[in-house]
């Protein structure tokens, strides 16, 4: 059979039966339900018949047919890429609204319901008094019953304490020491994201450069640094880090001190004269920092500077960490600000 | 002497953008434009030479840009009176001329303005925008014009480059945005020399990048990507503007969210007690 054939056969159907006869009940009055055997009480009260309802549920699924065959039509072209894709989206998504909509008027409008419900039945004393004299008594073969019952709550204890254990493994509990601990320290080389060396003569002025701890995983919080050259002569480091950026070269956490997105955005004038000053820029919240006074904060939500890698060029001229960071890497927590390690 | 000439464009919106600049600069208003206007040799020959460049460029550019180039560090006032300060075109070569030549990124309305998408007018003919180039291409020895090759490149390396380099500040889709103190200007419908060109130069706040940081190979990938995002293949039929998660996330809460609670305040029936 064809698909339209079927349809005709769907409707002929509805029709007969919407044909067939029915009872004179057009009430909502128990004793006039004709379709019920007269000797038995209905349960459900009978509904007056609503044929506007029962025509919009024909229309409502007719139209979810014709949206179905659509579907099928535009399958059959899209192969041959003559029509959109999203046309399958919209024959589907239309077809399922109209089958929902159908679905809903015949629950709402069409299906009569009658809840049911039953009395909790009263409480009878005498019973009760019953299990109360049940249970004391049953008691009676016990010599040390305080002894057990407190063996009983020290192993619910037990259990409790075991099933809370895993909690820890969420955070550092006593042991802070993991957030201070980053993957640099002193003579490790600053590679690419290809995993290559760095080589401090070739990093240019006017851009910026991402780098990584040699050997350690880079997904690691402390691993990324944002790596930039700019005049030595502008800088003006905090006090004790005037030997951290050999030859302008400056390394800072690329992870923002705010909400710990990449430091992706990297400001950089091309005539300083008129134009905004160097900044690093995170992409989320544009916290700025200036990299020429160490990270501070210039505008933003961001609480404290990035904190800055020593940097070290090595006698075969390759760029290494001469140290750690200069404070906690990563995003604010527990109104962490300015506190060093 | 006060000429201005345009190049044709399709779009009804630059049309009308078109309109209404032509509209101000006739009414004369001296804040978005050199006082001057832009100043042409009376008799003006019809093939580009460096000659006609250094006339244009004395009598357009030497302002800001200092006598033959030179640059001006500081403000001062130029032609005008209008203060004029910009940096010295020596060595920069013809790449970064007929960069913010054709994007009508130069000549700047005022020195504190942002040579970028709001400047966007070509206010030389075809024939002065060579000379130009040749000219400030003779002030030193700089960068020819890129000649990049998006045709045989590799889009999937153009968007893996893309997304390590420029989407930060360009989003992922090229559409633009926004640094602290700076435009971002979006990346459709610009040709591929000039993104070539934005790249090596890093005009205004954007960082510049090298052939060691980015390869001629890469950049071509960069600029096929680039050039792809003009017509993205929007799978779900909805661009949502094509700026990525936020705007989606917000579709999902803002709209997807109400229309289930709807369906499902439709579908169901509050229990009466």
């Amino acid at each position: 059979m064809k698909p339209w054939q079927w349809l005709v056969a769907l409707l002929t159907m509805l029709r007969r039966r919407a044909r067939r006869p029915r009872g004179g009940g057009s009430g909502p009055d128990i004793a006039s339900g004709a379709t019920a055997p007269p000797s038995r009480e209905r349960i459900v009260p009978a509904g007056a018949p609503d044929r506007r309802a029962e025509n919009l549920v024909l229309v409502l699924l007719g139209t979810a047919s014709l949206f179905a065959l659509g579907f099928i039509v535009v399958y059959d072209q899209f192969s041959s890429g003559a029509l959109p894709d999203q046309l399958l989206g919209i024959c589907l998504g239309m077809c399922l609204l109209c089958i929902g909509g159908a679905l809903t008027v015949v629950a709402k409008r069409l299906v009569v319901t009658e809840e049911l419900e039953d009395d909790y039945p009263e409480a009878d004393p005498e019973q009760q008094q019953e299990i109360v004299e049940m249970i004391h008594e049953g008691g009676s073969r016990f010599t040390r019953k305080r002894l057990l019952l407190g063996a009983g709550a020290a192993t619910g204890g037990a259990l409790g304490l075991a099933a809370m254990t895993p909690l820890v493994s969420i955070g550092p509990l006593w042991d802070t020491g993991p957030l201070d601990r980053t993957p640099w320290h002193r003579g490790l080389r600053v590679v690419d994201e290809h995993g290559a060396p760095m080589v401090a003569a070739d990093v240019d002025m006017q851009t910026f450069y991402t780098g990584f701890p040699e050997g350690a995983n880079m997904e690691d919080l402390g691993a990324p640094v944002v790596i930039i050259r700019l005049d030595p002569a502008k800088l003006e480091l905090p006090a004790g880090r005037e030997d951290w950026a050999p030859g302008g070269i400056l390394a800072y956490s690329k992870i923002c001190t705010h909400a710990g997105c990449a430091i992706g955005l990297y400001r950089n004038p091309l005539f300083p004269a008129l134009e905004p000053n160097n900044a690093l820029v995170c992409p989320c919240h544009y916290s700025t920092f200036d990299p020429y006074t160490g990270a501070s904060v210039i505008y933003g939500p961001a609480g404290r500077p990035l904190p800055q890698l020593p940097l070290m060029i090595g006698t075969d001229g390759y760029l290494r960490a001469s140290g750690n960071f200069s404070g906690r890497v990563g995003p604010a927590w527990w109104a962490v600000r300015e506190q060093p390690t | 002497m006060m000429r201005f000439t345009h190049r044709a464009r399709s779009s009804l919106p630059r049309a009308v953008a078109l309109l209404t600049f032509v509209a101000l600069a006739a009414a004369g208003v001296a804040q978005a434009q050199p006082q001057s206007g832009i100043v042409r040799p009376t008799t003006e020959p019809s093939t580009p030479s460096v000659a006609l460049g250094a006339q244009l460029f004395a009598g357009n550019c030497a302002s800001c840009h200092g006598i033959a180039g030179s640059g001006i560090k500081s403000p001062r006032p130029g032609a005008g009176d209008i203060p004029g300060a910009g940096p010295s075109l020596h060595n920069v070569g013809a790449l970064a001329a007929d960069f913010y030549l054709r994007t009508g990124y130069m000549p700047l309305g005022s020195i504190h303005s942002q040579p970028g998408p709001e400047q966007e007018r070509v206010l030389f003919s075809e024939n002065e925008v060579r000379s130009l180039i040749q000219y400030v291409a003779s002030l030193g020895s700089g960068p020819a014009i890129p000649r990049p090759d998006p045709g045989s490149a590799s889009l999937s390396d153009g968007q893996s480059l893309f997304l390590t380099h420029c989407a930060g500040c360009h989003q992922i889709e090229g559409r633009g945005g926004f640094v602290t103190g700076a435009e971002v200007p979006p990346l459709q419908n610009v040709p591929a020399t000039r993104i070539a060109e934005a790249v090596r130069i890093g005009p205004y706040e954007m960082p510049r990048f090298s052939t060691r940081q980015i390869s001629n190979t890469d950049l071509s990938s960069i600029v096929k990507y680039v050039l792809s995002t003009n017509r993205p293949d929007n799978r779900g039929g909805w661009s949502i503007g094509n700026l990525g998660p936020i705007p989606e996330g917000l579709v999902a809460w803002w709209i997807g969210a109400p229309l289930l609670i709807i369906s499902c305040r439709m579908v169901g029936r509050r229990r009466r007690r």
